[in-house]
């Protein structure tokens, strides 16, 4: 499932571990836990080594996808468990445990539902329980396993700006697994992307967006158009017509060209690089999305703003403002 | 405006659902099944009593002063009381480690454990025979020992386990399988030893299964006949069970003695399905769906 990867998490940052299913984020956020062996490699947690360590003792706190609260337990009960399954002379006063419940139950923002069951709450109070349980044992850090994937999407945006809320005041640092890319440009302060076992690239939000390491990264943080492409003395042409992408030093010959929608623009045909037919289009929030088909079939997405309308069959010209070519 | 929307009535229009068949066919599969139950279950249960106290209460009350019944009803529950706390233990460890964890021969393991549901309680009692008996495998080097299996409570109590090992087991492994191993994870991620979460989390998730599964396998433990038969040797006052002290006193003729016994296990069986019918109408959710006995 993994590949050799080496992921530096640094102390109080929220990471993100972005990758489609089967990439292998869960496994890894899994191997960092505890709960599942590596069959080589090591984990290290500041300078210890904690690969030989049992999950009990590395002090991690887990949240699942789907909760995994005790069910016949009260909210409290669970948020109070780690620190109740304490041996004797570690585990807290019955008042100072009383205490750190009705913190959390604060900071979660479920005060007063510390008699209630799970089965009495909704996902995203069940999750937000999970959480402030996991916080209860202070642990050295948080793993969050698609902490939101089973929620609705408006409970999942709010819970989102909460969470990055908890981590700026709590400074926990924390490694979330998700498969969305919004969700993690948005929450994380780094996000490592995951393909297939394979650490493709760390950086921050910004960082992965502008430079992406290579096309599968490219794909998987948005829609791309793939453009056959000549490199030549520096810059990147189409069909005979320079484009504004500098090709990297070395890079001689045929290329793929990769462009989001929003580096596509529709121009007259005497200045486009790429020319076809209107085959649909549809408004969203300010922005239209059209259709374009190549003579040859092939099919382009371009993101512009809300203007002009064109109706499917009109001719039109294409000109490419940017994009990615990879060495 | 309203006149627009003339009121349609539905409910005179309703079609008929589909499966649902006509009055007289729904009403000769009701009167079928009662008559059904009525003859081969209720009349005979109700016969058994009606014979045990057919010369009154006194005669009824006789049959228990009797040595030999109390020694057969004493019997019965010693068996009983060896023979499902010793399942209990196997059934929970055999469904944890099949819900729980990935093992060569999983599949094998769950073959085996329907094994006792699939073979004639009398086959059961003779292996032990094949084993234990004067000319079975260990028979020689059990009598040098001077070790009595056979004919004896060990015997007795070997049968029994065997017949009833899968009560448990059967119960509790679709349960496990269904509620997931994330809620122990979370447990030891807290901190928790592993038998602190099996204390505190796995076992009240399984506790209804359990006493559901536990009530089964005592019933059957106390009510086994056959395999119990072929081990027993049939000792009056030593190696008799409570359903071979029944068939004893039937065959000699003692019928309202052996019909007081008969009526205490008849007892045993209906508090069992009494309990059995409160748990799954109080915690259907936490029993295993789609696999009652």
């Amino acid at each position: 499932m993994l590949h050799d990867l080496s992921l530096d998490v640094r102390a109080g940052e929220l990471l993100g571990l972005l990758g489609p299913s089967g990439s292998g984020k869960t496994t890894l956020l899994r191997i960092i836990a505890g709960l599942d062996a590596p069959d080589r490699g090591r984990i290290l947690f500041g300078g210890d080594d904690a690969t030989g360590l049992p999950v009990q003792q590395r002090a991690v706190g887990f949240v699942f996808q789907h909760y995994a609260l005790f069910k016949h337990m009260t909210v409290a009960d669970n948020i109070a468990y780690g620190l109740n399954a304490r041996r004797r002379a570690e585990r807290p006063a019955r008042a100072e445990i009383k205490r750190r419940v009705g913190d959390l139950l604060d900071l979660i923002r479920l005060s007063g539902f510390g008699d209630r069951y799970p089965s009495q709450l909704s996902g995203g109070q069940r999750q937000r329980v999970a959480l402030a349980r996991a916080l209860a044992v202070e642990p050295r850090v948080l793993l969050l396993d698609e902490p939101f994937g089973a929620l609705d999407a408006q409970v999942r945006k709010d819970l989102r700006r909460w969470l990055r809320e908890i981590h700026d005041r709590t400074g926990q640092t924390t490694i979330f697994v998700t498969h969305d890319q919004d969700e993690a440009l948005e929450l994380s302060d780094r996000v490592a992307v995951l393909d297939k076992g394979r650490l493709e690239q760390v950086g921050t939000p910004d960082e992965v967006q502008e430079n992406p390491v290579s096309a599968t990264v490219l794909k998987f943080l948005g829609d791309s158009v793939e453009v056959e492409a000549i490199a030549e003395g520096g810059r990147v042409s189409v069909r005979g017509r320079e484009t504004p992408v500098a090709a990297p030093a070395g890079l001689l010959g045929p290329v793929k060209l990769y462009v989001r929608p929003w580096q596509l623009q529709l121009v007259e045909p005497e200045a486009a690089h790429l020319a076809g037919t209107v085959r649909s289009s549809y408004r969203s929030q300010g922005r239209q999305r059209i259709e374009v088909e190549e003579p040859g079939g092939h099919i382009l997405a371009v993101e512009d703003f809300d203007g002009v309308r064109y109706a499917a069959g009109h001719p039109v010209g294409l000109r490419i403002n940017g994009g990615y070519v990879f060495g | 405006m309203s006149e627009i929307f003339s009121p349609v009535r539905v409910a005179e229009a309703r079609p008929a659902p589909v499966t649902g068949e006509g009055a007289g066919v729904r009403g000769a599969l009701i009167v079928i099944a009662i008559t059904f139950l009525a003859l081969f279950l209720v009349l005979p249960l109700g016969a058994v009593f009606v014979q045990a106290f057919a010369h009154g209460v006194g005669a009824y009350l006789d049959a228990f002063k009797e040595p030999d019944a109390l020694s057969a009803i004493r019997l019965t529950l010693t068996v009983a009381a060896i023979a499902v706390p010793f399942n209990l233990v196997f059934g929970v460890a055999a469904s944890w480690a099949i819900a729980k964890f990935e093992f060569p021969g999983k599949a094998f393991l769950i073959t085996l454990i329907d094994l006792p549901f699939s073979v004639s309680p009398v086959v059961s009692g003779l292996i032990y025979v094949l084993l234990f008996g004067s000319r079975g495998l260990f028979g020689g080097w059990l009598q040098e020992h001077n070790i009595q299996i056979l004919f004896a409570l060990p015997g007795i109590v070997l049968a029994t386990i065997f017949v009833t090992f899968p009560f448990v087991a059967r119960e509790l492994i679709p349960l496990m399988q269904e509620q997931g191993s994330s809620e122990e994870e979370a447990a030891l991620t807290l901190g928790a030893s592993g038998w602190h979460a099996f204390r505190t989390v796995t076992l009240p998730n399984i506790r209804w299964g359990l006493l559901y599964s536990v009530l089964l396998c005592n019933a059957r433990a106390m009510g086994e006949f056959g395999a119990v038969s072929v081990v027993s040797g049939h000792i009056r006052g030593l190696t008799n069970t409570m359903p071979l002290h029944v068939e004893i006193l039937y065959n000699e003729y003692n019928f309202v003695a052996a019909f007081a016994v008969a009526s205490l296990l008849a007892a045993l069986a209906l508090v069992t399905l009494v309990v059995k019918s409160v748990l799954e109408w109080r915690y259907a959710g936490e029993l295993a769906a789609g696999r009652k006995h």
